[in-house]
């Protein structure tokens, strides 16, 4: 579904995505895990068009996405820090994303998430009087709200209380079994044990392994997570 | 395209900032025309604030927007839009709000108390000065990535085209002094559209007698149809090419 | 012989219904003494001269066409009244100057209370003394300068009095060249396309009480001394190189109690000496006085400067004119002790018209933030501006004049 071929990245001096390669396909829920500024945000950034690779090409669905912005009705994106204009209702950002994607999909509205929130009686609150929590599950009711075929999760739990970081994740679960592509990036592994099916592991820029969950646990003889991958930085 | 404009002047009309600049210009408005006792010198009086005021208000206020909107863009980045026109859409919600907040604040009291050539011309230069300067915020918006910096550039920016331009002029026109300058004057002014604002409201109002020969020139030439036409052009590629340069440069520019 | 004689002088009547129906004829008739008293109606008599000391009256302003084509009065003779006439369509030639009433070379001349309506030039005196120009109406419709001619015109005269007589739309309202001795009085002289007062090598005239409104280029009075100027109205004189009063080449003279109201430039002086400006109101003027260097021993005291766009302006550094005790409306100081005079002096040339006044060209950026900018610095910390040009006792509130 997603091929990231030879993607670099350079910031200044910053080399923020070096020779990376992934493919992503269907059913699958990746983690990206890696330390602060190893260039997961940037490589999600790069698929999802916000920044432009230095060399190397993206495809999604085969299709090159230089140049090509339809393809992203197909992402649902909840970002790190979600901000909005200040003087806009819950409603109204609803109701604008709603607009801007309406006539490009005729699928069915996901509202799952607005309600388990309890967003629906916050509608007339204004985004500047919205705690950060607030507004992470707005951003996180967004991401779904449009079904779309891959969701791409950066840090979605932060900032969470743990009953709505419960009933996002009820929902990420759902949307995995439905077939979707989920990507997401995550500080805190321990969350991540029961979700996810294959990690993407990045290190300064660099791609460092791309496995399937079990094997890494098989390789590692660890049955967490977050035991796996300290034993795996152990090794290097 | 036309959605986010729609949700950018609903939510930049709801600002506090904008509200205020409303009143103040109202305020100010009403109290020039009541105070002066014929509406040609209340227009005088309201030259200086169309010519300051307003680029200043524009510029900043449009350059703090668009800073504080970076998130809110990424995210309509990551949507499926364009990227062109995401960043239009930007620039005509705030434009808009902005000459809606002139219009309001100026435009209307100019239209009671000084319904005259005049002050159509002082309208559409406030307008247009409006507009203008939120273009030239969106170019120095996209240049920097640091919010402190952008604020600062859009602010030289402002001292260049009210202040160090005119300052520029005067240095040409003295070391110059030898050569005819009045037709070089006319292209001189409209590379700037404060001046060229200036000049066109000036020539409206019966003080153009006291820019003697220059003014004269300067008459003939804004005086005629073509003229005027041509000084609307300018106004009008003073709006498109800051916005056509920052959209190119945001539609590469990595978030 | 027909009329009725009365002493000496006799009274000949001219009308359709009388025996005489022409003016000429009664004229010819006539004696000096006579008096010719010519009914309502139309006369079409081409050039009506008049060589003898008789007066000729109309009454109920009888129509003297000259149909675009000859001077309708000429009046060659001493002691001739002119009065209650309307004279219309004189001739209009670019080689003679053709008048509605033209005196040549007479004394005791009186022109009172005629309308002259489509004249070339109005009422013309040519070298004559004592004459009196009264209550007459002179309008003409002239567009281009070349086709017109002055209201007014004086050429070479002594001890002339024009007095309230109304003049618009010929090419300088009053025209005086060569004319001493003379009173120009109440006047109403407007919508001339020159000058509403033309004056030239006319020493020791006297105007006062006229009314000088929205001339084509003002009032400009030259090479004379001994003038007096008071209590006129400079007003609407609006346009580019238009001003209310030019002073060119004038000494001795007295501008007191007038009022500039609306001018481009207000007075305009070059080459002007010893003379006193006193009372008068400058208001509303683009510039109030524009004195160039070359002027020296100018009094400007006791006037009132209010709302012009600039007070003064000059062109030298070199400061020879006194400019005390006046009030300015745009004097920042202060009165510590009331005494109702300012403690500071007060600087009225601003810098930017000082640039202006050494390039032009930069009256591009008039009303510009940059010389807002700069005026306030320089009267802050005056440094280009003339260090003399001050007023070192500027009133604090306006005169009343």
């Amino acid at each position: 579904m997603i091929f990231a071929t030879n993607v670099s990245k350079r910031f200044g001096k910053l080399n923020a995505l070096n020779n990376v390669s992934v493919n992503c396909v269907k059913s699958e829920c990746i983690a990206l895990i890696g330390p602060n500024g190893s260039g997961k945000t940037t490589l999600i950034k790069c698929i999802l068009g916000m920044v432009v690779p230095d060399s190397g090409f993206i495809t999604f669905n085969e299709k090159n996405i230089s140049h090509d912005w339809t393809y992203r009705k197909h992402i649902g994106y909840m970002p790190q820090i979600g901000r909005y204009p200040d003087n806009m209702t819950i409603g109204q950002v609803l109701k604008m994303m709603i607009d801007i994607r309406k006539d490009n999909q005729q699928t069915q509205l996901d509202e799952e998430l607005i309600q388990s929130f309890g967003l629906d009686g916050l509608m007339q609150k204004r985004m500047c009087t919205l705690s950060g929590g607030t507004r992470q599950k707005v951003s996180a009711s967004l991401a779904f709200l449009f079904n779309p075929d891959v969701l791409i999760l950066d840090e979605p739990t932060a900032g969470l209380d743990p009953v709505a970081s419960e009933i996002l994740k009820e929902k990420i679960l759902k949307e995995k079994q439905k077939g979707k592509l989920i990507l997401i990036t995550s500080h805190i592994l321990s969350e991540l044990d029961d979700l996810v099916t294959q990690i993407i592991y990045m290190q300064d820029g660099h791609l460092l392994f791309h496995k399937k969950l079990e094997d890494l646990k098989q390789s590692t003889g660890e049955e967490k997570l977050s035991k796996a991958i300290a034993n795996v930085m152990l090794k290097k | 395209m036309k959605k986010i404009t729609k949700y950018v002047i609903a939510d930049i009309l709801r600002n506090k900032i904008v509200l205020a600049y409303t009143v103040f210009l109202w305020i100010i408005s009403f109290t020039v025309f009541n105070l002066e006792n014929n509406a040609t010198k209340g227009l005088l009086s309201l030259l200086n604030i169309v010519l300051i005021i307003v680029p200043l208000v524009s510029i900043v206020f449009a350059t703090i927007y668009v800073y504080n909107s970076s998130e809110f863009i990424e995210l309509l980045v990551s949507q499926p839009l364009q990227r062109k026109k995401i960043w239009i859409s930007l620039f005509a919600g705030l434009a808009g709000s902005l000459s809606l907040a002139y219009f309001v604040g100026a435009g209307i009291p100019i239209l009671i108390y000084a319904l005259s050539s005049t002050g159509l011309i002082m309208l559409l230069m406030g307008l247009f000065l409006s507009i203008i300067f939120v273009a030239i915020a969106m170019l120095a918006a996209v240049i920097t990535r640091d919010k402190a910096k952008g604020i600062g550039i859009s602010i030289l920016l402002w001292l260049y085209f009210s202040l160090l331009f005119d300052g520029l002029v005067l240095f040409i026109l003295f070391q110059f002094q030898d050569y005819p300058l009045e037709k070089p004057m006319l292209l001189l002014s409209g590379l700037n559209p404060i001046d060229l604002g200036r000049i066109l409201i000036l020539l409206k109002m019966d003080v153009s007698a006291l820019m003697g020969y220059t003014g004269a020139i300067f008459k003939d030439f804004f005086g005629t149809g073509i003229g005027f036409s041509i000084a609307l052009l300018v106004m009008l590629v003073w709006i498109f090419v800051p916005v056509w340069l920052s959209a190119r440069r945001f539609c590469r520019k990595d978030l | 012989m027909f009329a009725a004689t009365n002493g000496w002088a006799k009274t000949i009547k001219v009308g359709k219904s009388e025996a005489i129906h022409t003016i000429q004829q009664a004229i010819g008739q006539a004696l000096s003494g006579d008096t010719v008293l010519v009914a309502a109606g139309n006369y079409a008599e081409k050039n009506i001269i008049i060589k003898k000391s008789i007066s000729l009256i109309g009454e109920g302003y009888p129509v003297l066409d000259g149909e675009h084509h000859y001077e309708i009065i000429s009046v060659k003779a001493n002691n001739v009244l002119i009065k209650g006439f309307k004279l219309v369509h004189s001739g209009i030639s670019s080689m003679v100057d053709i008048a509605g009433i033209k005196i040549y070379e007479s004394r005791n001349v009186k022109i009172i209370g005629n309308k002259l309506d489509d004249t070339f030039f109005g009422i013309y005196v040519q070298s004559g003394a004592n004459c009196l120009i009264m209550d007459n109406q002179l309008t003409a419709y002239s567009v281009t300068e070349q086709q017109a001619g002055n209201g007014i015109h004086c050429w070479k005269c002594d001890s002339l009095l024009i007095f309230n007589n109304q003049i618009s739309g010929h090419r300088d309202g009053i025209y005086f060249e060569f004319v001493t001795n003379s009173y120009i009085s109440e006047n109403v002289s407007e919508h001339n396309i020159r000058y509403g007062l033309h004056f030239m090598f006319s020493h020791n005239d006297d105007y006062l009480n006229n009314i000088f409104k929205n001339n084509g280029a003002g009032v400009s009075v030259m090479f004379t001394h001994g003038v007096k100027m008071i209590e006129n109205i400079f007003e609407d004189n609006w346009g580019d190189g238009a001003f209310g009063l030019l002073l060119k080449e004038i000494s001795d003279s007295y501008v007191y109690g007038n009022k500039f109201i609306n001018n481009t430039s207000a007075i305009y002086m070059e080459g002007a000496s010893r003379i006193k400006m006193q009372r008068n109101e400058f208001s509303n003027n683009g510039w109030g006085l524009k004195i160039q260097a070359s002027c020296m021993d100018i009094d400007i005291a006791y006037n009132n400067f209010i709302g012009n766009t600039f007070d003064i302006s000059t062109n030298g550094s070199l400061v020879l004119n006194r400019f005390d005790h006046n009030y300015w409306d745009k004097y920042e100081g202060y009165d510590l002790n009331k005494n109702n005079i300012g403690d500071v002096p007060f600087h009225p040339v601003s810098l930017f018209s000082m640039i202006v006044e050494k390039n032009p060209s930069a009256m591009m950026l008039f009303r510009s933030f940059m010389t807002t900018i700069l005026d306030k610095t320089e009267r802050i910390l005056p440094s280009l501006t003339p260090e003399n040009l001050k007023d070192n006792y500027p009133f604090m509130k306006p005169l009343k004049l």
